[in-house]
This record gives C-alpha cells, sequence and structure tokens, in this order.
C-alpha cells in the first residue's frame, strides 16, 4: 500500500496555517516592487487542511523503518540509539532560538558547549585542535584533505596525489578529487589490511596524504599502522582517518597515537545523533598541532574567562559552510558524551565489538566468512554459500525486510564478493543478537529448501522492489501536474 | 550502563560462546604501543536529571528569540515556525531512520522528499531539484563546480553583494577544481552591471547572483542573466524561498542553476545549523547535480514507489568519478521545509511574503524619518534593508540590548567600506508594537546620547560585537 501525494490530496480554496493580519498600513505593492518582479500565484502548491497535513506525514512515517522500530544493523553507519532527551536539549530555546550574529556576549552558553565539545572530541581523536564546521562525514572529510593540501602547499609544495585503499568508502578516493587530487589506489593484504609492500610502492613524493579508515570497513583493525604511518610520514605525506569507524575505539586507541594527523568524526554514527533519513549529521575536523592554523575559521576559543568566535587566523583555508556548523546536532553529542563520561564511552565502543564478535562467530555457521579474526564494531560475510542455489545477497537483504530487520550494509567492500558488512552497535541486547541470528539461520534454511520464497523477497512490506533501472532510465523527478 | 543493555551475566556468557575471558580479549589484535593506557579524559557519567538541569543553565545564559524581538537577518531568519512540524519531525520512524537506501522500508522519506523536490521546482520555477544540501553556502558553491563542468570554462564571476559567508566557501571549493573566483563590485546596493559586462568573456563558466541580494536588495535580474547568457556562460541565482511567493521566480528570468538557504522554511534558527541548502536546476544539468536526488519508479507488484535515482553521477558508484563526494542530504530539514510549505499552501506562501515586504517596508520608512538615519540604497527591497547610521551601529546595538532588542546586522564587520552601516531585516514575526518601539528607542535614548558621543569607542566589554565578525 502506498500514500497518495499532498498534492492528489489538495482542493482548491482549502488551507490551514493562519497569518496574523498585517498590522502595518499596505503600500501599493506596485510601488514596492519593480515592474516585471511580481510573481503571479504559484501553480501546483498544495491547498490542504492542517489534518491532511498531519494525518498524511504520519502516514508516511508508518512507511519507514527506523532505529526505534527495530534492528538496523547497517554497517559503518553505526545505526545506534538515539537518546531522547538529546532531542530535548537541541530544542532549548536557548539553543533552538538563538541567531548565529547575536553578540557572543549573550551566546556565552552556545560557545561553551561549543568549545567543550572540541575539546572532548580532541581528547577522544589524541588531536589538538578542533573545527564544528562540517555538516557532514564527506564534509569533514573534504575539509581535512583541503587542510593537507594547504599545509603542502606552505611548505611549497605541490603534491599531487593522494592513496587510498581499495577498501575505502566511495567518499574518499571522490573527496580527494574534489579537492584536485589523483587517486591511486592500493590493494589489501590477504589479512584484509593495508598491503604494505604496494603500499611502499605507490609512495613518492608526489604523495599528499594516506586515507585510511581503522578499523576498516572489513571490519578489521590494521596491525601494521604504526609502519603504515612511518612509510606514508617518510615520504613527506602525512595521515588522514576516516572517523566512520570511531564506534570501535573510543578510550581504546586513538587515531593521533596511531599516527594520523587529521581525523573527521561522525557525530551521527559515533555519538548517537540520529540520522534523520539522511541528514542533518555533522563532521567535525580533528588536527594535530602543526595543522591548527589552517582550520577553517571560526573556531571557538576561551581567553579571561570569555568564550569567543576566533576568526584571527590568517593561513586557515577559509570557510567549508556557513556559520558554525550544525550547531543544533553539537548539542546531542555533548549531551551525550557527558551522559556517558570517560568511561562510559570506552564502555561503548567494548560492547560493540563485542557484540560484532559475538554475531560473527554465529552468523559463520552458515554464511562464508572471508576473514576470520577478531573483527571490531563490524565485520563483513557473504553469500557465498548461498550461491550454488542461484540466491544473492541482494535476496537476502530482502528477505530480512519481511521479518522487521533493516538489512546489513550490501555490494561493500567492493573487495569483497556478494558482501553482508554487519554492525551491530553496543546498543543492542543479547535477546536482539540471538533473534537476528535465529532469523539469519532461517533464511539460510529457506534458500536450501524453497529459494523462491527469498528470490521474491519482501513479501509484506509496503511496497516490492521497485524497478530501479527503469527509473533511471526516463527519470520523473517530480509531480506530474495537470496543467 | 546507559545507553547499552548488557547485564553482567550477558557478557560472560557471549565471551564464553567465543571462547573468550575478558573483553580485553576482544581488543588482541590492537598493538600495545597505540593502546591508550589511560581513562578519556572527559566529564561524566550525569544522570538524566542532571544532564537536563546542567543543559538548561547552558542554555540559560543565551538570548534567544523567544524572549528578545530581533531584527537580525543576513541568511538566518527569525520565521515563525508552526507546531504540527516539530510534532512531525519527532515521528521516530523519520527521524531515525538513515537514507532510505532500502526502498521497500523507507517510501516515507522517498515520498517527502519526492514532494520536497517538486515544491523547490515550483517556488523556483525549475525543472529539477536535488533532495537537499548542507545549507545555502555550500550548494552554491557545489552549483559552481557544476557550472565549471557543464561548460568546460575555469573562469567565476561572483557579486560582491553575495552574503560574505557563501563568498568564502565559493572561493574555498573553487579552488580545489582550479577555478577563479572574480568579484563583480555593486553600486547603490545591487550589483553594477556594466563591470559585470566589462569582466564578462568567453572564459567565464558562470555569473552568480543573490536575489534578493545581502543587502535585501532587488537585482536586475532580467538583464544580469542576459549579459551572462550573452557570454555563453550560465546565470546562478542564490534566493530566498520566502521571496518567491511574491517575486517573480528564478526559472522565468532565465536562471539556470537556483540555490538558497532553506532555513526560514520551517527550520529553528539554531545559530545557524542544522538547517538545509536547496538546489535546482534547468532539466539538461540534471546529470551532473550533486547530491541525492529521488524518482519515481514502479514496483514488482505494479504499484508507484519512490527511489534513489541517477545514482552513477554518485560517489559510492563512481568514486573519484563522481560529481560530487555529498553522500547525504539534510533529510529532516528537507522534511520540515516540506511540512512548512503545505502548511502555508498557495495562499499563505503568498500572504507570508507580502506580510514580510510590507513590515520591512514600514520600518524602513519609519527609520528613515528618524534624525540622523537613512536609508543607504534607494533599490527596491525585500525583507531587509540597510541605514547609514549617525553613530556606530555597535553602540546602538548595546543600547538596544536593555530593552531586549537584538538590533540590525553592523555591516562594517563584513564589508569595511560599509562601516557605520546597518542591516535590519523584518519577519512576520514582528509586530507594528515592536518595530514602533524600536523607533522610538533611536530616537529618544540613542539620538538622545549620541549628540555628545558620536565618535566615542565603546569600550570592549560592552560591544555588541557580531558572532560573524571577520578577521
Amino acid at each position: 500500500m502506498t500514500e497518495q501525494l499532498v498534492f492528489e490530496l489538495s482542493k482548491p480554496g482549502r488551507r490551514c496555517l493562519e497569518l496574523p493580519a498585517c498590522d502595518v498600513p499596505k503600500a501599493e505593492l506596485s510601488s514596492l516592487l519593480p515592474p516585471g518582479m511580481l510573481r503571479d500565484e504559484i501553480k501546483g502548491m498544495p491547498e490542504v487542511s492542517e489534518i491532511d497535513v498531519v494525518r498524511h506525514f504520519t502516514r508516511l512515517s508508518k512507511l519507514n523503518h527506523g532505529v526505534d522500530n527495530g534492528f538496523y544493523p547497517l554497517g559503518s553507519c553505526t545505526m545506534k540509539y538515539n537518546p531522547k532527551v538529546n532531542e530535548d536539549a537541541a530544542r532549548l530555546p536557548g539553543f533552538a532560538r538563538i541567531h548565529p550574529y547575536q553578540p557572543e556576549e549573550l551566546a556565552q552558553g552556545a560557545l561553551e558547549l561549543m568549545y567543550k565539545t572540541q575539546e572532548f572530541l580532541a581528547e577522544i581523536g589524541g588531536m589538538d585542535g578542533i573545527s564544528l564546521q562540517p555538516a557532514a562525514g564527506a564534509h569533514g572529510e573534504y575539509t581535512g584533505m583541503i587542510i593537507i593540501r594547504a599545509y603542502h602547499e606552505s611548505k611549497g609544495e605541490q603534491r599531487t596525489k593522494v592513496i587510498v585503499p581499495d577498501s575505502a568508502h566511495g567518499t574518499n578516493p571522490a573527496t580527494a578529487a574534489l579537492c584536485g587530487y589523483q587517486v591511486v589506489q592500493v590493494k589489501s593484504d590477504a589479512r584484509g589490511g593495508v598491503d604494505v609492500e604496494a603500499l611502499r610502492q605507490a609512495m613518492s613524493g608526489d604523495v599528499a596524504a594516506l586515507m585510511l579508515t581503522n578499523p576498516n570497513t572489513l571490519g578489521l583493525f590494521d596491525e601494521n599502522i604504526t609502519e603504515i604511518a612511518d612509510l606514508v610520514h617518510g615520504g613527506g605525506g602525512l595521515l588522514y582517518y576516516d572517523g566512520a569507524n570511531a564506534n570501535a575505539i573510543m578510550g581504546i586507541a586513538r587515531p593521533g597515537d596511531m599516527g594520523f594527523d587529521v581525523v573527521h568524526f561522525n557525530l551521527h554514527k559515533t555519538f548517537s545523533t540520529p540520522h534523520g533519513g539522511g541528514g542533518p549529521g555533522s563532521g567535525p575536523v580533528g588536527v594535530k598541532g602543526f595543522l591548527e592554523p589552517f582550520l577553517p575559521k571560526p573556531v571557538v576559543g576561551f581567553k579571561e574567562g570569555k568564550y569567543f568566535l576566533d576568526y584571527d587566523r590568517p593561513q586557515s583555508i577559509g570557510k567549508v559552510r556557513s556559520f558554525y556548523g550544525n550547531f543544533g546536532v553539537v548539542v546531542k553529542a555533548y549531551a551525550y558524551m557527558i551522559a556517558l563520561g570517560g568511561a562510559g564511552l570506552k564502555a561503548v565502543s567494548e560492547h560493540a565489538v563485542l557484540n560484532a564478535n559475538y554475531l560473527m562467530h554465529k552468523l559463520k555457521k552458515d554464511y562464508h566468512l572471508p576473514y576470520g579474526r577478531i573483527c571490531k564494531h563490524e565485520f563483513v560475510i557473504t553469500s557465498r554459500n548461498q550461491k550454488g542455489k542461484g540466491v544473492h545477497t541482494l535476496d537476502i537483504a530482502k528477505r530480512l525486510l519481511d521479518f522487521g530487520y533493516h538489512p546489513p550494509t550490501i555490494y561493500f567492500p567492493l573487495i569483497v564478493e556478494e558482501a553482508m558488512m554487519i554492525e551491530p552497535t553496543e546498543t543492542e541486547s543479547r535477546e536482539t543478537l540471538d533473534e537476528f541470528i535465529a532469523t539469519m539461520e532461517r533464511i539460510a534454511r529457506e534458500v536450501e529448501q524453497n529459494p523462491e520464497l527469498v528470490w521474491e523477497a519482501p513479501h509484506n512490506t509496503p511496497v516490492g522492489r521497485p524497478d530501479e533501472a527503469a527509473a533511471a532510465r526516463k527519470p520523473v523527478l517530480s509531480y506530474l501536474f495537470c496543467e | 550502563m546507559r545507553y547499552h543493555p548488557h547485564t553482567e551475566a550477558d557478557r560472560k556468557e557471549m565471551l564464553a560462546a567465543m571462547g573468550m575471558k575478558s573483553m580485553q580479549d576482544l581488543f588482541a589484535d590492537i598493538p600495545e604501543k597505540v593502546r591508550l593506557a589511560r581513562e578519556l579524559n572527559i566529564p561524566g557519567p550525569l544522570s538524566e536529571q542532571e544532564l537536563v538541569k546542567h543543559l538548561g543553565e547552558l542554555s540559560g545564559k543565551n538570548a534567544n528569540l523567544a524572549d528578545y524581538v530581533s531584527f537580525l537577518g543576513g541568511g538566518i531568519y527569525d520565521h515563525y515556525v508552526p507546531s504540527v512540524i516539530n510534532h512531525l519531525l519527532l515521528r521516530p520512524e523519520f527521524f531515525t531512520a538513515y537514507t532510505p537506501y532500502q526502498p521497500e522500508i523507507s517510501q516515507g522519506t522517498l515520498t517527502a522528499i519526492f514532494e520536497y523536490q517538486t515544491l523547490i521546482c515550483r517556488l523556483t520555477g525549475m525543472e529539477v531539484a536535488n533532495a537537499s544540501m548542507y545549507d545555502g553556502a555550500s550548494a552554491l558553491a557545489e552549483a559552481v563546480l557544476m557550472a565549471g563542468e557543464a561548460v568546460k570554462r575555469k573562469e567565476i564571476l561572483l557579486s560582491a553583494a553575495v552574503h560574505p559567508e557563501c563568498r568564502e566557501v565559493v572561493k574555498t571549493y573553487a579552488r580545489g577544481q582550479g577555478l577563479a573566483v572574480a568579484e563583480v563590485p555593486f553600486t547603490g546596493g545591487i550589483t553594477d552591471l556594466d563591470a559585470l559586462k566589462a569582466k564578462l568573456s568567453g572564459n567565464t563558466a558562470a555569473v552568480v547572483v543573490q536575489n534578493p541580494n545581502f543587502f535585501g536588495c532587488i537585482e536586475p535580474v532580467l538583464e544580469l542573466g542576459e549579459a551572462a547568457h550573452g557570454q555563453g556562460a550560465l546565470y546562478i541565482t542564490a534566493v530566498d524561498p520566502i521571496s518567491l511567493g511574491i517575486l517573480k521566480a528564478p526559472g522565468e528570468y532565465g536562471a539556470d542553476i537556483v540555490v538558497g538557504d532553506g532555513q526560514a522554511l520551517g527550520n529553528p534558527t539554531s545559530y545557524g545549523g542544522p538547517h538545509l541548502g536547496f538546489m535546482a536546476a534547468a532539466a539538461k544539468l540534471v546529470r551532473r547535480m550533486p547530491g541525492r536526488i529521488v524518482g519515481q519508479a514502479v514496483d514488482t507488484r505494479g504499484q508507484r514507489a519512490f527511489v534513489l535515482t541517477l545514482q552513477a553521477r554518485e560517489q559510492h558508484i563512481r568514486r573519484e568519478k563522481a560529481t560530487s563526494n555529498i553522500c547525504s542530504n539534510q533529510a529532516l530539514n528537507a522534511l520540515a521545509a516540506t511540512i512548512y510549505l503545505c502548511l502555508l499552501g498557495k495562499k499563505g506562501i503568498r500572504e507570508l511574503a507580502e506580510l514580510c515586504l510590507q513590515k520591512a517596508h514600514y520600518l524602513a520608512g519609519k527609520l528613515a524619518e528618524v534624525p540622523g538615519y537613512r536609508l543607504a540604497f534607494s533599490a527596491p527591497f525585500f525583507k531587509e534593508f540597510v541605514l547609514k547610521t549617525p553613530v556606530t551601529p555597535a553602540l546602538i546595538n548595546q543600547a538596544l540590548l536593555k530593552d531586549k532588542i537584538l538590533g540590525g546586522l553592523d555591516l562594517g564587520t563584513f564589508y569595511p567600506e560599509l562601516a557605520g552601516h546597518q542591516m535590519f531585516a523584518v519577519t512576520e514575526r514582528r509586530t507594528r508594537a515592536e518595530m514602533d518601539n524600536l523607533v522610538a528607542k533611536l530616537k529618544d535614548d540613542i539620538a538622545a546620547k549620541s549628540k555628545d558621543n558620536v565618535v566615542a569607542k565603546p569600550k570592549d566589554d560592552v560591544v555588541a560585537k557580531p558572532g560573524g565578525g571577520r578577521g
């Protein structure tokens, strides 16, 4: 069952929101606006009542699956529970209803919160300076990489290449290219880490940086990390840490201590802020001391008992976003961090890793596990054992929908054929994990006994599989009005 | 612990099931020398009750727009946010979901984005819109990159009357792609058309203007666009979505790419974020567009369904050849914008725009009558306008704070040549009484003070320095 569009619910003359009457003398529009700039009524805008709007969007919400609906083991996305109290916090008038240009004197609470968040993230990352300006993880990557570019330029060096492993998130090479770099891919070794020999050969004086996720997208910690760092630093390059997987390492190991020079965090992953159906996120960037002058402006400073926006940064890369970033998201992450404290954050990572290993251990009975060592917060299995029956990863993912689960990340990382990347997070109980394991076992049995059931899945979702190829061939990207 | 449900027995049994003895065994693969040998120095834990108290105190240190009467604008506006929006955003099925990768269980988000795209197309008069971007500034920067690729030229002409923060973001982004950005000066509050024509050439990839521009002035949008097209350049406009209730749509005056900040559409000011940027374009540019796009499809049961589409542009498929590295949108903020536009409806968007227009002109008229104040520009404006002030705006704003009024933006912090100029924003939230009160305060209090204090520099600690001050 699907929902009508709001345009189809519309009826001429119907309306809801009442605006206050105009309490000033009205001037003739022709005296206020230049000729030809006055617009006619906008065709196609909805005409609906308030209850139409409320019911329409309530019905739409019911067609969605969120963390509050059930298990959401989407690898590399850290779909943990989003604490409700943080939603209340971000909506306090003193946070939600403040203007970015109001005097700093009248925004001391906001600035203090930002300053402390900078400090906490620096502590977790083993970094010296933080910018909260990037609005998302990919935006943080972008910011971090132009900081690296600015650093090399400040030394009079024009380095042209960035190395990414073949297991990297797609954003890594896309970001490097957006910053004007040529992307060099290095392969992974048999244990799933960076192939150190291949890296050695790829290194040269042209290399600006290596972008790495650790633990990587296979959920594996790269044991050679210090050797890798030495290799890159030895060639004059810098190390960029993609913090998408930081939920595995809080309080356990810090990117700064591993040799990374720049990190980004995803507040919407590691620090529990909700994903919102695709945003808003927040992607703060941390740097070692020698890169601090290049951070975007402003950063929040503290001097003589007052917090302030520090724009006096002559070597800054400039700005990547207006104002100070996604402040409302930062409020939620700050609340999360102090609710847990240092020990609590470490416990988060420990339990995220416990849950992932437990699931991996149980699922490897039925599903092929390409890398059989301890994983961190996530792991990758495949549908190789099911291939003989003609069942693919996509089919298993779709069958999971019938049981009320969001499927794992599928077909990623690209280096594993028919991959299913599973990240349970720490907020799931053993009972939830056991139920999921039982469901995966059941699907494995179905593949053996009744593969059609799996091929044709999902069976009880609001819509079946949409024809995405046809949609892309003849794109319909907005409602076609009859006018 | 607070947000993870494991009991001691759970831990033991789970570890035992894997043949492990302690939690440390899970981290045997992390080399000793990179392990953190101490606890993280982060305060806490706090119980929920303690947390709420602390955050209440922290937020209480900020002046908020429920308590203050604000005339601040400059990209973030104090529009009324209807109650319905927050109630619907708090449906956990919306806010606890991820990007709609699995369309079968994401039709709520996907349908709402399809409606959002449709509404943005209608507002802007353009053919296609994406699913939203981080903010207006990064949307503008991405539009500039898109234009550079589309016309294969390397020079961008950017009006100096575009929001200063947006111009900074454009310059940051342009550098990576080797695009040269040149600014076109303004005269009388609007982009200098002759200066633009003089700078335009066969190397120009795009002309970028904002309408109404940073000063609130309405640009000669038709002539600017004709000049751009005359040299084969694309025409990019950044617009205030509320203004489109009454001002001609960019699609009607030849814009090729239209962007803007969507905060005004049902999102709280929130110290500048999160909100959304929107982007719309001519259909021929759709495959160069950055970001998520939702399209209509048909499912296996013959029903209409919505999916993420044209993904061949995107990073997870194309990696370094992607049109952008963006892999999200501001879905929840775009949902707020969608609900807001539905609540306003066809009549409401027009009425709202007219309220802003009328009230802004009322205040401008009254302020211009205050001795020593005059309108800085003669160009027509929408909901913001610039005044030349008899004393430094910082002093005026400081005096107004006593009455819980946030005065207009001090333009000297953005444009040194506009020191002594102040920009006032007026939304539908401002009542005649509030505006009359402002005028009275300026007349009596500040005018009196200014007689013997015209050039006096305020003490450091009383300077109401706007947060956006440049350095």
